[in-house]
């Protein structure tokens, strides 16, 4: 029954409009038995912590593919916290930031954000549902 | 001959309109006060004398009534997410032509309870949680409306996987509970007929009583809904006609009144332009909204406050005391009506503006937002900017010299280009103010129903 099934957030953040890997993830959480509740491109933060207020989401999950990710990803952690939502799974990944950054960096500093995990670009969908399935304990 | 007599029991006026269904025409309008308080059919009465005087005494097949006597019908809208299921709850109350008085969002506290209390609604709707989802809040609201010390119907319309719970908890004090599908089922999924019909059910059951309008029964067949769902229904019909007979496409209803000033509009609203996204909630197709501040009289302080007197001085190119004068003299007196040109002025100016900004209110927006790969747009809301048709209908308007003049506040306004408002629409004037009831003829006479409002529905 689909209501028993686990629901995620998903969406690009900020003014960011790519939208293929959004499509991919979308299909890839779907056939791995995830309730998707796919916000589609140009989402603001709030619209993240809105729809799994509503859904009883377990996790949000935000690409952000245009250089401008830490911007845009910054406080959505705290926003979180302020909506009760302190326990949700945060999950980033995409182009996060401009020019050739060394990715530890980068990963250190959206977990310093608050983010639970960070993918670096060309991680395949399949790592982010083993990953999405060990942290619920699924 | 098959006459049907259409009555509306304003809060106001009793008007009533008399059609011939077979040759399709209005035999007569008329209008009594509304007696509510004491007896309905007084006011009633009186307004069959006065059409009876210009008409002759008429036999009817039928007789419908709607009403928004009393106040109109008071509700409080509930949800959780005060921008998704408390919005799809408030738009579901409009739909069904409610007053609202309050929308809660997240947990009830003891002092909304209160204040809940003190509205006095007659109908609370109770929503929160898509399907699946948040259960929590839904159920605490309803706990939480149970010391609310007063018998109040509620209608429970949210997340499906405790409806039953949550109806258990209520019903342990509140006699009229009743169940319908969730106002959102998925998130950003609008499902609001269901919850309308219910409200609808609700109403007629219990308030119609309530009111002492059911005294009307002898006489009325059948009190079919409250006013503004008959005016919403009409537009409806206008706008998309029926099998047999077509309507007149997208379309938007302005309605200005003494306390306040409705906007419909008949319009999927979908985008116009190219790259564009949009965001937010799915608007209903056929959409109402009312604006508690923008009205000629009871609320002419309020909108003066609303728009700034500078916006009603530009317009009516008169001096602020003029305006402030005028308003006051209207406060007092409700009845009064405008004696000489700058009365007159500020009195359009009121009016053009009381449009202006309930459009805006009623309408979408279109941001732009700059990415690398240029600029991409994002609508929120309706986009109204290709509909050709805006009806004029309501007192205020119906009866002005210059209707045309307060309807252009509906259009589109270089200075306001966020606004999806209609670009060059024509004007239309519900010159014998028929639009409510041929809401109600439509429920039984559809296609007799879109013909008539074709007929007298007119450019002046």
């Amino acid at each position: 029954m689909e209501n028993s099934k686990v629901k995620v957030v998903l969406g690009v953040i900020g003014a960011d409009c790519h939208a293929v890997g959004n499509k991919i993830l979308n299909y890839a959480l779907n056939a791995a038995g995830f309730e998707v509740i796919n916000l589609g491109v140009l989402v603001p933060q709030e619209e993240f912590v809105n729809a799994a207020i509503e859904t009883d989401a377990k996790a949000i999950l935000v690409a952000s593919l245009y250089g401008h990710g830490e911007i845009d990803c910054r406080g959505l952690k705290d926003r979180c916290r302020e909506a009760g939502l302190g326990d949700i799974l945060l999950y980033v990944g995409g182009n996060l930031v401009v020019g050739k950054t060394d990715f530890t960096e980068v990963h250190n500093k959206f977990i310093e954000m608050g983010y639970d995990r960070v993918y670096e670009p060309g991680i395949l969908p399949d790592q982010v549902v083993i990953d999405l399935k060990n942290d619920l304990g699924l | 001959m098959k006459n049907i007599l259409l009555i509306d029991f304003g809060s106001t006026y009793t008007k009533i309109t008399a059609v011939d269904i077979e040759k399709e025409i209005v035999l007569g309008t008329a209008r009594g006060i509304t007696t509510v308080e004491t007896d309905i059919m007084e006011g009633l009465n009186q307004a069959l004398g006065e059409l009876f005087s210009k008409t002759g005494k008429l036999e009817f097949i039928k007789v419908l009534g709607c009403s928004s006597a009393a106040g109109g019908l008071k509700m409080v809208a509930v949800g959780l997410v005060p921008e998704l299921t408390a919005e799809a709850a408030k738009r579901a109350a409009l739909g069904a032509g409610a007053k609202i008085m309050g929308v809660y969002g997240n947990e009830l506290n003891e002092y909304e309870i209160k204040e809940i209390a003190d509205l006095n609604p007659e109908i609370i709707l109770l929503a929160g949680g898509t399907d699946g989802g948040n259960k929590e809040v839904i159920l605490h609201n309803a706990r939480m409306l149970t010391t609310l010390g007063k018998d109040i119907p509620v209608i429970v319309a949210g997340n499906k996987s405790v409806a039953p719970q949550v109806v258990r908890i209520l019903s342990e004090s509140m006699t009229e509970v009743v169940h319908t599908e969730n106002v959102m089922p998925k998130l950003n999924e609008l499902n609001i007929e269901p919850a309308r019909e219910t409200i609808r059910g609700v109403f007629l059951r219990r308030i119609v009583e309530a009111k002492g309008l059911n005294r009307a029964n002898q006489f009325v067949d059948r009190m079919v809904m409250p006013t503004p769902a008959a005016v919403l229904k009409a537009a409806e019909l206008l706008g998309k006609g029926t099998q047999y007979e077509s309507g007149l496409g997208d379309l938007m209803v302005i309605d200005i009144g003494g306390a306040t000033t409705d906007v419909y509009s008949i319009a999927k609203g979908d985008p116009t332009k190219n790259n564009v996204a949009l965001r937010g909630l799915p608007e209903p197709f056929a959409k109402r909204t009312v604006e508690g501040d923008l009205g000629m009289r009871y609320s002419a302080t309020a909108l003066v406050r609303a728009a700034s007197v500078k916006r009603i001085t530009d317009y009516a190119e008169v001096s602020e005391d003029d305006v402030e004068a005028y308003v006051k003299k209207v406060e007092e007196n409700i009845e009064y009506l405008p004696q000489n040109d700058v009365e007159r002025k500020v009195e359009i100016a009121m009016g053009r503006v009381c449009t202006c900004l309930a459009v805006e209110r009623h309408v979408g927006q279109l941001e732009t937002v700059f990415t690398l790969a240029g600029s991409a747009y994002v609508q929120k809301g309706k986009d109204l900017s290709e509909v050709q048709t805006v009806v004029g209908t309501g007192g205020v308007i119906v009866h002005h010299e210059q209707p045309n003049e307060i309807l252009k506040g509906a259009t589109y306004s270089e200075s306001t280009p966020t606004m999806l408002k209609p670009g060059c629409p024509k004007f239309l004037i519900d010159e014998d103010y028929i639009m409510a009831s041929m809401g109600l003829l439509g429920e039984e006479y559809p296609d007799i129903a879109v013909r008539m409002m074709k007929k007298y529905i007119v450019r002046r």
